[in-house]
């Protein structure tokens, strides 16, 4: 016990300690040595000078890569007004991650609609198994992006298509996954159940749903973190609102200070949403 | 004493691979609050029967009727204690049982199933860990699970496919008295698969001794009942007196003469 707490502190001393070395790296890089060794060796009167010229030896910090604190400053500012909305081409960061967040949650749970019957379906029918097999074979290694053309022009509304390429990219996962879990339910629950003369309707939610939901929840995790990877490319494509809209929009303004900022904060949603499915899965399994 | 015919099976066989039938002309039958036992070596088709019997599998021909009625598919008039006591592990003891009582009578309102599954988990002895999950029992306990499942939906006749194959020979010896005198208190009708001699002499009415399939020189043979022998020793039979009565020993060496000579050989 107090052997695992060691190590867990020390890792996360370690942690710390590379992360305190990235920072410093990154503010060491973007420290322009060479315009601060020249605007050194500058006397007052060529600044001055140069400044007249319109070049100002100091804004050359600006143009480059930012800084550690100037990403700071950064979120500090998104995260203190999040949910201002002047316009289509800037709202606050909590409005963009609501878009992104409510795109995903639906094609997300309209897959799920989907998947989960129908893995359900081919799990318990080897016909529809076989039947079903070759379709997914093929659809199933399609990039969801290559979709949106289809989807545009079918849908013909861009965030409608957004929730189709989501939907369509979280199926698959889920629909493979719930199929094998529903066929490898153990035959003996399914012979206590055929003994006690279950209905079809309670053995389907009493015996081979629990039983199965571990490895169906498996799914929905891996669905859920490839929904999320997806959603980002899909808003770049589509534009209009989201956190892939806002990253593509900031590049455009050239502005790599909210790139990072919503890189990060890209890392950090994706993290809690995987952490989510891992409590429910962890809250679904039994121990035989 | 044999009481009035309450299962009857007739010339059963099971094939898996053609012309080489597990078992055929099996045939036997079961009194009403009857305890029968069957012995046999791994493999001579023991399970196979008892899962027919239960509904669960078909044979490929013979017939088997309980109380006159052919039986065609798993009833709730058969009870099965499964080998591996088969308990779902994401339902507690208490809804383990719950769900086959509830099975049973759909129409119960809530308090009168948990009256019931309490009753039945008292029976086992169990009621201090109701509320535990599987995975918290051990062995025994869950076999008990198992048996106070089958029996708490009073099928008219209960099937055991080695209950006690997995446990130490302390536990074991427990829960077949447990068995023992719920068997005799409730009078219900057993058929019960075994590879314990001394388990099948202390519980069943009657032993049925059953012969492996095997390639003789005349050819194939299928598995068989070889034979059906009725216990001799007295009903109120217990644990501890088993190997002092008199019979006992030329009965066991009876059936383990069979198991050594007999069961395999044509
Ligand atoms: N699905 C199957 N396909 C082919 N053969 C099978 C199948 N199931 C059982 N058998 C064969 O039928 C025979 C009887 O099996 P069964 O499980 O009834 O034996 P058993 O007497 O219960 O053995 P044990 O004492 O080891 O439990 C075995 O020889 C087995 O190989
Ligand atoms: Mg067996």
């Amino acid at each position: 016990m107090t052997a695992i707490r060691g190590l867990a502190l020390k890792a996360a001393l370690v942690s710390v300690l590379l992360f305190a070395l990235f920072l410093g790296a990154w503010q060491v890089a973007t420290t322009p040595v060479g315009g601060s060794a020249v605007g050194a060796a500058l006397t007052p009167e060529q600044i001055e000078y140069a400044r007249m010229m319109g070049k100002d030896p100091g804004a050359q910090k600006a143009s480059g890569f930012p800084t550690p604190g100037q990403v700071a400053a950064t979120i500090v500012g998104h995260l203190a007004d999040p949910f201002y909305d002047k316009g289509p081409n800037d709202k606050g960061i909590g409005i963009q991650l609501g878009h992104s967040l409510a795109r995903v949650g639906l094609g997300f749970a309209l897959a799920c609609l989907v998947a989960i019957p129908l893995g359900f379906l081919i799990g318990m029918s080897p016909l529809m198994r076989r039947a079903l097999d070759p379709f997914i074979q093929v659809l199933k290694p399609i990039s969801p992006l290559a979709w949106m053309p289809l989807a545009l022009y079918t849908i013909k509304d861009s965030s409608a298509s957004g929730i189709f390429v989501i939907f369509i990219c979280s199926v698959w996962p889920m629909l493979v996954n719930t199929a094998f879990g529903v066929a490898s339910v153990k035959r003996e629950w399914l012979n206590v159940a055929r003994t006690l003369e279950v209905s079809a309707m309670r053995k389907a939610f009493l015996v081979i749903l629990p039983a199965a939901a571990p490895t169906i929840l498996t799914g929905m995790r891996i669905s859920m973190g490839i929904a999320w990877l997806v959603i980002v490319a899909a808003e770049m494509l589509v534009g209009g609102t989201g956190i892939g809209y806002f990253v593509w929009n900031e590049w455009n303004n050239l502005s790599l200070t909210n790139v990072i900022f919503a890189v990060l904060l890209i890392g950090v949603v994706g993290m809690l949403l995987d952490m989510a499915f891992g409590r429910l899965q962890r809250a679904v399994t039994y121990v035989e | 004493m044999r009481m009035s015919t309450f299962l009857r099976v007739e010339r059963l066989s099971r094939v898996y691979v053609p012309g080489k039938p597990v078992f055929d002309e099996v045939s036997f039958d079961i009194g009403r609050g009857e305890f029968v036992c069957i012995i046999g070596h791994s493999g001579c088709g023991k399970t196979t029967v008892l899962n027919i019997l239960a509904g669960l599998d078909a044979a490929s021909s013979g017939y088997v009727f309980m109380d006159n009625r052919e039986v065609s598919g798993p009833s709730l008039d058969r009870g099965v204690v499964f080998q591996s006591h088969a308990l779902m592990p994401w339902f507690s003891v208490r809804k383990n049982i719950a769900f086959a009582v509830r099975s049973r009578w759909p129409e119960w309102g809530r308090e009168e199933v948990r009256q019931h599954v309490e009753r039945f988990v008292a029976m086992v002895g169990l009621s201090h860990a109701i509320d535990r999950m599987p995975a918290e029992l051990s062995g025994g306990m869950k076999q008990r699970v198992g048996i106070a499942r089958a029996f708490a939906i009073q099928p008219r006749l209960l099937l055991l496919d080695e209950p006690f194959g997995a446990l130490d020979a302390l536990t074991r010896g427990t829960i077949q008295d447990e068995l023992m005198t719920i068997v005799r208190e409730t009078g219900q009708t057993v058929f019960m698969i075994t590879h314990d001699v001394d388990e099948a002499i202390l519980l069943a009415d009657r032993i049925l001794l059953m012969s492996n399939g095997n390639e003789t020189a005349a050819g194939y043979r299928a598995g068989r009942i070889a034979e059906v022998v009725d216990n001799p020793l007295p009903g109120t039979r217990t644990r501890a007196t088993l190997h002092h009565l008199e019979g006992y020993y030329p009965f066991r060496n009876r059936i383990v003469d069979f198991l050594v000579a007999r069961a395999r050989a044509a």
